[in-house]
């Protein structure tokens, strides 16, 4: 079970209140996986995390876990283990931009 | 007893305002989707309680929105607006080849029949429909495939596809525009597109006489008479008799003919409305003072309305979606602007009053006449 923190306006999209969500995957604990967790769980996210057709990160999008920023890692990137078992939350971050 | 309600889409976030046939006393909703922008919202004439609203952010893309309920509550639908085959390239600001790339819709607009038909147009520009209700989205690929699409530039706002009109006498017959490409008719229900830009001239671009390449900034039509349509362009107010063969100038004795929106009277159909901007580096009203201007021989005569609107220190714009008319017994026309003020006449423009005020910036205004 992967956690998984959304920005603001993706938890209201997704309409989960302020807690974070748990997905569980399918395959290889990696950075792609967990993202198509997060839309599989939650198809309206489709879209506004990774584009549609070409699955590239959003611009204005980051992904950020134990303090590491994993926004240009491939998506075969293996999470880091204190995300795989738990202990550490997975970050999906609208970035600091705009007005 | 009759109601109007006004879907107002800002920067922000969605308002519905609500009022009853005397449009007196206006109840405005708390925000909807707070924080992100709502280029537009629109209701399907087949069934008002059924509304679509496009919703987007820089951060997270495209949403659709729909309510069944007059926009009391909504639900996402689909969002999934992908370009029909291989997109291609238009022309950049540069000149050189640019691929085709989905941003978002800036125009919604539900069938006339059906609501689960609704019309999206989007930037870069095309046209989407769907026909279950918003779930998913096909491409109408005759049009970006129609052979000037290679030579569609942006316009500042980008490369949008921003108006749509749909022919209540023809249900084949639609009408597009896109800023700044031009205008287009399709007479088989959008399967085939030609550009209709005769008479338009544009002295910002090589060719001022162009087939294609025209700042478009807005077509309005007259559901009596479907073949006449009048246009905002960037500069000039145009009208064209014969769906779009041949325009002409009609811009007459307005103090400037830049603006971005137009309307027409909804019991008039020679009555239209513009509001003049001052130029299209000064993006606000002349000399300070907002000012409707009517003409009510369908153009070149024009009057001013000022009773009830700022005649000083005003320096907003009023963006191309952001006015609409009712059609009660005296027509109402409302139109909202960038300094947050939807502005309301009940009385076809001879006075107007704020209906709500200090609203983030208003992108597009869209009015339902309810029975």
């Amino acid at each position: 079970m992967i956690r998984v923190v959304l920005p603001a306006h993706l938890r209201t999209l997704a309409r989960v209140g302020n807690d974070e969500v748990h997905v569980e995957l399918a395959g290889p604990p990696t950075l792609g996986a967990v993202l198509d967790a997060i839309e599989s769980s939650y198809p309206v996210l489709r879209g506004t995390i990774r584009d549609y057709g070409t699955e590239k990160r959003r611009p204005f999008v980051r992904f950020f876990a134990c303090e590491q920023d994993l926004s240009h890692e491939a998506p075969n990137t293996r999470l880091p283990d204190a995300v795989i078992n738990g202990k550490e939350p997975f970050l999906v971050v609208g970035a600091t931009a705009g007005g | 007893m009759s109601g109007v309600r006004v879907l107002v889409g800002t920067r922000k976030g969605a308002f519905v305002l609500t009022a009853d046939g005397k449009r007196d006393r206006w109840n405005v909703s708390a925000p909807f989707f707070g924080g992100w922008e709502l280029y537009h919202l629109k209701g399907s004439p087949a069934d008002p309680n059924r509304i679509y609203a496009s919703q987007s952010s820089g951060w997270f893309g495209q949403t659709i929105q729909r309510s069944n309920d007059g926009g009391k509550t909504w639900e996402p639908v689909g969002n999934k607006f992908v370009y029909d085959g291989v997109p291609g390239t238009h022309q950049w600001y540069d000149g050189t080849p640019h691929p085709w790339e989905f941003k978002r819709v800036w125009h919604l607009e539900p069938s006339l029949t059906d609501p689960d038909t609704v019309y999206a147009g989007v930037e870069d520009a095309a046209l989407f429909r769907t026909t279950d209700g918003g779930q998913t989205w096909s491409e109408m690929p005759g049009l970006r495939g129609h052979g000037s699409g290679p030579h569609w530039a942006p316009g500042a706002g980008g490369l949008c596809l921003h108006t749509i009109l749909l022919d209540p006498s023809n249900p084949q017959r639609m009408f597009i525009a896109i800023s700044a490409a031009g205008a287009f008719r399709s007479d088989d229900s959008g399967t085939t597109w030609k550009p209709i830009n005769r008479g338009l001239h544009s002295q910002y671009i090589p060719n001022p006489t162009a087939e294609v390449g025209h700042c478009v900034h807005r077509l309005a039509m007259h559901r009596s008479r479907p073949s006449t349509l009048f246009m905002q362009k960037h500069w000039d107010v145009m009208r064209t008799d014969d769906a779009g063969d041949q325009w002409k100038e009609v811009s007459g004795n307005l103090p400037t003919d830049f603006g971005f929106v137009i309307d027409v009277h909804a019991h008039e159909p020679e009555t239209i409305y513009v509001v003049p901007i001052k130029s299209d580096s000064e993006h606000y009203p002349m000399d300070g003072a907002l000012r409707v201007y009517r003409s009510r021989s369908g153009g070149n005569e024009w009057e001013p309305l000022t009773k009830g609107l700022p005649q000083q220190n005003c320096y907003v714009n009023v963006l191309r979606d952001a006015m609409s008319i009712d059609s009660l017994d005296k027509c109402g026309v409302y139109f909202g602007t960038t300094g947050g003020q939807v502005y309301a006449s009940a009385d076809g423009g001879d006075s107007w009053n704020a209906i709500v005020q200090n609203l983030p910036p208003v992108v597009s205004v869209e009015v339902q006449t309810l029975s």
